[in-house]
């Protein structure tokens, strides 16, 4: 069971009610294809993902970036049951998608790096523990169902 | 997954931009891994002051960022250029290689929160290459 404290719980709702999910997703699912680019190869129906001009400027890539972050909003929301929130899109990623969850941390740090462009120096420490233990809880979830 | 001629060049000319900023950056890079990643304290239980800011992490943290724009002036060859700190690292200080890669993201995270219209997803991908080989450089020693 995980323990959040009070603190940490209005860090992560904090950081995420000053997001532009339409900004922030996209960007850190462009930015995941770019720097980790064997990804891709979950994203072949997508269209052209050729260059890092053509990943930008896809707007299949845009749509499923605020897809995502969308869906990290259902944590967010039910902080004190992440494992159980995420059952069935554990099974999701593993049964139908067959995402290797290795791929899950990648996102995670591509998107700790983009709020952290947003946030500058806002983005303390502490507040940076907070938003990585967060995600290493919800990729650690969206593994769980895996067998 | 070396660094291609294209690699090196975009790492050449974003170091321009971080050089200025170099130690203060270093020093944040440390202060951020010593907070979120508290096992990495372990190496440092013979300093006083171990909060971010404080005097030895700030000191350290230029050591570190020094070995890194050595390690920018040596990127044709890495291996034979940080011989003697990769024998430093193996012998007598024998961190975890495991924990290059922490140091590595932290201090991707300060580049994007100093320089965030640099930090492109293209500068990303070349400097994440570029400390990774930094981190098989150094480990060369080990064993």
């Amino acid at each position: 069971m995980v323990e959040w404290t009070e603190q940490e719980r209005s860090i992560i709702t904090s950081i995420f009610s000053n997001l532009d999910y339409d900004d922030v997703g996209p960007k850190a699912l462009v930015r995941c294809l770019i720097v980790y680019p064997w990804t891709q190869r979950y994203f072949a129906s997508f269209g052209n993902l050729y260059n890092a001009d053509a990943i930008k400027t896809n707007p299949n890539i845009q749509a499923h970036g605020t897809r995502v972050l969308h869906g990290l909003d259902r944590a967010v929301k039910n902080m004190d049951n992440i494992k159980g929130t995420y059952a069935e899109l554990s099974v999701l990623h593993s049964e139908k998608l067959h995402v290797d969850p290795d791929n899950f941390k990648l996102l995670a740090d591509c998107l700790t790096i983009v709020i952290a462009a947003k946030m500058g120096s806002g983005f303390t420490p502490e507040m940076q523990a907070t938003f990585q233990k967060f995600l290493a809880v919800v990729v650690s979830a969206l593994g769980r169902q895996y067998h | 997954m070396s660094l291609t001629a294209k690699d090196k060049e975009t790492v050449k000319a974003f170091w321009a931009k971080v050089a200025p900023k170099a130690e203060d950056i270093g020093q944040d890079a440390l202060s951020r891994m010593l907070v979120v990643y508290p096992q990495t304290k372990t190496y440092f239980a013979h300093w006083k002051d171990l909060s971010p800011g404080s005097a030895p992490v700030k000191k350290h943290g230029a050591t570190v960022m020094g070995g890194v724009a050595d390690a920018v002036a040596k990127i044709d060859d890495l291996t034979s250029g940080l011989l003697n700190l990769s024998e430093l690292h193996a012998f007598t200080l024998r961190v975890d290689p495991a924990n290059f890669k922490i140091l590595a993201h932290n201090i991707l995270v300060v580049f994007a929160i100093r320089l965030p219209n640099d930090f492109t997803p293209e500068v990303h991908v070349a400097v994440d290459k570029f400390l990774a080989a930094v981190a098989r450089a150094l480990s060369e020693k080990y064993r």
